[in-house]
């Protein structure tokens, strides 16, 4: 609560009676509610987490699965609930919050980054999450996702993309592949759709990992350190829409396939899969990455994960070895590297401020240049 | 009046007032140079002045302006002011588009705008001459950097000959000076380069003021010192300009006369003078204080709202946090974010911004946090006039959302009044968890008047309670559990231990929060949400007329801005013998309760307004009252002679007396009233 008590710790003396809990302040009314409630419940577990609202996902959604997985592994943070906040923005995904016993905002088509980040920029001393959809963070938010990753704010974004826009019942969206027939393009879709993990790569993206909706061992091993890490982080989640774009992931997801075109990202581990490690990831000529047969090449070429490097490029790279029908797909961490955070930053200035010349309202007020009149 | 001037009187007829000593300067100078002990130079004593100064936008016509009215703040007039600048931040050099000018009005009393027109015009160059001279009355001061009025610059501008020599001005008083070479030259030794040492030439032209309006010169100093304090050579060749200009005046034969414009009585105490930006921001860091409350404020750059990012950005050790966003829509946002978290949130913006809020509005109006919309209005539609004054955005502030979407609506009457304004909308937000629109405007903005600096421990104590305990009879949390009273939700942040909530843009059901698709739900919210703003008419004081007589038939009604030039035209209305009263709003939504009834009082209702008749469109709905609309949108305020003339042909009309009111002319300052 340090962030939170230093802002008002120059606050204009109001002649406060003495005595009782100022609930005035937040400090003051977070520290009544304690009192009240007694320490911090930091000890949960997942039906703690949820409300008493009915799901309203249609039945098969990929968003249950992701909904319990989150519930089952937010208690091992050791986060109290009140401490947690979930924004979201508009789409399916977006009704995340309601079925979380967290506090939550469920606003704007597009806009949650922007919320988040004023939640997050004045109170350094919560979780805040947001939970969009390729439709909500891509294309009508674009803007403010791309802002948010390159400042670095404290938040953890979940961006569950189904490749389609749901809500609004099928059209394309901006992960869709070129030639995607939907409602709203009869003859084929003509977008070239973003690839997630790049686009926040190119904005610098402190933490950038990639998970499948019905891996909850791999979903939750992501979820983990993507909370764990400080600034934003984004997940892009891979999940099944059935109803408009049911199968979408199927490549990944069916046992005979799946392997074939998965490439999991482990920190440290060099990067071979496929049946009976069959594949590699090597260097190519141009300071990129390319596919090799494993025993085609040299063990030595085999590149070596690390999710640490300062250098985007080489993730960047990384995120570049899938084409648009997903074949070669990396899961896992594509990066994480630890850079000062713009709540931190922002807190420390002001406590800079503060540090060099105390507020002084009245002196404020007077300038230097005033006059009396007597 | 003083000096030995004859037949020049401070009230003289029609003209302002003893502005224009009738005989020619250098004439009575040279009567006054035989004297022994060399020149002797005269002093008139006048009762106000207006000053326009005009130039190219990179002659630091604004700077200069701004250091004469602090000057002139400092010695105890009153004054108002009006800069007018281009959007463009450097036109090309000495044409029409660049010109930017700052206009001052300053008394010996009270007065209550930048005046209608100059009595004295400072022109830098031909564009400026050119751009200016028509709203020079005849008989004015012109005083004319004669180095700039080069063939080339004349050309520029479309003159065929130069106006300076060919005689074209003889209707003012023209008094040609060497403004730049005189820099030049007192700057020889300075080791500046000729360019560099041309820049000085508005320190120069300050000082010459200075020493016309005996203003203190001392402040200026000091100011030049603090400016350049790492460019120590180029403090000193500013000092040193000033200075010349100021020696100049005092040893030129041009200029016989200076003039003397007493200390306005004011009621005692200590005063500054103050931009109406910078009053609001003000007005911001001391909200957050009185509440208690961390200010957020996201906001994306914007003329003429910028000012207020740039000044709250210098107050951070008063916990507030400034958030420059990608955008509009972010700005907002991430205010709306952190006032869910506790703080005071602000956006400020101007009427293409507020058109990008509008959907973060109407969540804030759904989520019913409290939150505050800085609009400081121009010149519309579109991008329209980006540094030029209008009310634009009345109904967009009213009306400019999807849905049933009810928005306090405020509006300061002056700069000093901004920084009550902020903490007037500052309360309302606070107390009825409702997002609060701002209505300033560029005019406001810009423009500064002397200000009472206020006791800090007077300010209105604008705590709020935040919820820490379940309100529900089953110990469960509603978050839309109503104060029966302000029908306000509590307002409970995260981090309150069992408070957590959810809430969101879907409606919401009574009392829980919940979605809520049903149908009477929906009615009962829409209706509830209205009945919270309509109910806050309550804490609205009764509405102030002004009708010192206490017996007219016209009252004239306005908002915002347009507070001055009503109030200087119903002056001369009054002046003239026949009573007016003014009306003036701050609250435009909720209108005051007693506003209906008030205006049922009057024959006749005015509303003169910078833009084509919007709070008068309402008045009609709401009151039924048949407003007599008078409308102007030049992105310029309303010239008092013009209002008056207004009001005069609407008086007569009404009472069918005949106009005999020379517009014109101004009140005698000798009875108290003023413009």
């Amino acid at each position: 609560m340090t962030a939170i008590e230093s802002t008002n710790a120059h606050v204009h003396d109001l002649g406060m009676p003495a005595g009782g809990p100022d609930v005035t302040t937040i400090s003051g009314a977070i520290d009544a509610s304690v009192a009240a409630h007694g320490e911090k419940q930091t000890v949960l577990k997942a039906k703690d987490l949820k409300t008493d609202q009915e799901v309203r996902w249609c039945p098969g959604c990929g968003d249950y699965v992701i909904l319990n997985a989150v519930q089952s592994f937010l208690p091992s943070l050791g986060i109290a609930r009140e401490d947690m906040v979930i924004v979201s923005g508009i789409g399916c995904s977006s009704r995340f919050p309601y079925y979380m016993n967290t506090y939550g905002m469920h606003s704007i088509h597009g806009r949650a980054p922007a919320i988040a980040t004023g939640l997050a920029a004045s109170r350094p001393d919560l979780s805040v999450w947001v939970v969009t959809g390729d439709g909500d963070a891509l294309s009508i938010g674009g803007n403010h996702l791309i802002h948010t990753l390159r400042r670095n704010v404290n938040l953890t974004i979940l961006l569950f993309n189904n490749r389609i826009y749901g809500l609004t019942k099928g059209q394309y969206s901006p992960t869709s592949e070129v030639g995607k027939v939907t409602k709203s393009t009869p003859m084929g879709s003509l977008d070239h759709p973003f690839n997630p993990v790049s686009l926040a790569l190119g904005a610098d993206a402190t933490f950038v990992g990639r998970a499948m909706d019905s891996d909850r061992k791999g979903l939750t091993d992501v979820l983990r350190q993507a909370a764990e890490h400080q600034g934003t982080s984004l997940v892009e989640i891979y999940q099944n829409c059935n109803i408009f774009n049911d199968g979408a992931f199927e490549l990944l997801k069916d046992p005979n396939t799946g392997p074939m075109w998965t490439i999991p990202l482990v920190h440290g581990e060099p990067l071979v899969f496929g049946p009976g490690g069959a594949s590699c990831v090597v260097r190519d000529d141009f300071g990129g990455l390319r596919i090799a047969e494993t025993n085609q090449v040299d063990a030595s070429q085999i590149v070596v994960h690390d999710a640490h490097r300062d250098d985007p490029s080489y993730a960047f790279a990384l995120s570049r070895l899938s084409t648009q029908d997903l074949r070669y797909s990396p899961m896992g961490v594509f990066r994480s590297v630890a850079k000062p955070t713009y709540d931190r930053m922002m807190a420390d200035q002001l406590e800079d401020a503060a540090a060099q010349e105390p507020a002084d309202l009245d002196a404020l007020l007077a300038g230097g240049d005033s006059w009396t009149v007597q | 009046m003083t000096g030995t001037n004859p037949g020049i009187s401070p009230t003289a007829n029609g003209v302002a007032p003893g502005m224009h000593p009738a005989v020619d300067p250098a004439i009575d100078a040279a009567a006054h140079s035989s004297a022994p002990g060399g020149l002797v130079k005269s002093v008139v004593e006048l009762d106000r002045v207006v000053i326009r100064l005009a130039g190219d936008s990179g002659d630091g016509m604004q700077l200069t302006g701004g250091r004469f009215t602090s000057e002139t703040a400092s010695f105890g007039n009153d004054l108002s002011t009006l800069p007018n600048f281009p959007a463009e931040i450097r036109a090309p050099t000495g044409t029409l588009p660049g010109v930017s000018s700052f206009q001052l009005h300053f008394a010996d009393h009270d007065i209550m705008t930048p005046g209608d027109a100059p009595d004295v015009l400072v022109v830098m160059n031909p564009a400026a001459l050119k751009a200016n001279l028509v709203d020079l009355p005849g008989g004015g001061l012109l005083i004319a950097d004669s180095d700039e009025f080069t063939p080339r610059n004349l050309a520029k501008v479309g003159y065929a000959s130069n106006p300076l020599e060919d005689g074209s001005l003889e209707k003012w008083q023209l008094v040609s000076v060497p403004l730049t070479s005189m820099t030049t030259d007192a700057l020889a030794d300075s080791g500046l380069g000729k360019k560099e040492a041309e820049r000085s030439k508005n320190m120069f032209t300050l000082g010459l003021l200075s020493w016309m309006y005996h203003r203190p010169t001392e402040g200026t100093i000091r100011f030049l010192e603090r400016q350049f304090r790492r460019k120590p050579q180029i403090a000193a060749a500013n000092i040193a300009a000033f200075r010349a200009g100021f020696n100049y005046g005092e040893t030129t034969e041009a200029f016989a006369v200076s003039y003397e414009v007493k200390p306005a009585p004011m009621a005692p105490g200590k005063y500054r003078h103050i931009s109406g930006n910078q009053a609001l921001s003000y007005g911001l860091v001391a909200a957050g204080q009185r509440s208690g409350l961390p200010v957020f404020l996201g906001a994306y750059p914007i003329t003429p709202a910028s000012d207020i990012l740039h000044e709250l950005s210098k107050h951070k050790a008063f916990g507030v946090r400034t958030f420059q966003a990608e955008d509009e829509i972010a700005g907002i946002g991430a205010a709306l974010g952190a006032s869910f978290g506790g703080a005071l949130g602000v956006t400020t913006t101007s009427g293409p911004g507020v058109a990008l809020k509008a959907e973060t509005i109407g969540l804030a109006v759904m989520t019913e946090l409290p939150l505050l919309i800085v609009d400081v209005q121009r010149g519309g539609p579109s991008t329209g006039l980006p540094t030029k004054t209008e009310q634009s955005d009345l109904l967009q502030a009213l009306y400019g959302r999807n849905g049933e979407a009810p928005v306090p609506v405020i509006a300061p009457r002056s700069p000093g009044d901004c920084f009550d304004a902020t903490l007037e909308a500052a309360r309302i937000a606070l107390t009825y968890r409702t997002p609060v629109i701002l209505l300033s405007d560029g005019y406001l903005a810009n423009g500064a008047e002397p200000w009472s600096i206020p006791a800090t421990d007077e300010l209105p104590d604008l705590r709020t309670e935040f919820a820490t305990e379940p309100n529900g009879e089953d110990g469960e949390f509603l978050p839309y559990l109503r104060d029966p009273e302000t029908l306000a939700r509590p307002w409970a942040v995260p981090g309150t231990a069992g408070l957590q909530h959810r809430i969101g843009g879907l409606e919401k059901a009574d009392k829980t929060g919940n979605i809520s698709y049903d149908a009477d739900n929906h009615d009962f919210m829409v209706r509830t949400r209205q009945a919270k703003i309509d109910g806050i008419a309550a804490s609205i004081p009764a509405t102030e007329v002004d009708d010192p007589d206490g017996n007219a038939r016209v009252a004239v009604i306005g908002w915002g801005s347009t507070y001055g030039p009503i109030g200087a035209a119903c002056r001369r209305i009054r002046a003239s013998g026949r009573p007016i009263a003014q009306v003036h709003l701050r609250h435009l939504n909720p209108l005051p309760a007693d506003l209906g009834e008030i205006l049922a009082r009057y024959d006749r209702v005015v509303c003169p307004e910078m833009n084509l008749g919007q709070l008068a469109m309402i008045l009609r709905a709401k009151y039924l009252v048949d407003v007599h609309s008078h409308t102007q949108v030049r992105g310029l305020p309303f010239r008092a002679a013009e209002l008056a003339a207004v009001f005069q042909d609407v008086i007569d009309g009404t009472t069918g007396t005949v106009a005999t009111l020379d517009t014109g002319s101004d009140t005698p300052a000798q009875t108290g009233a003023a413009l």
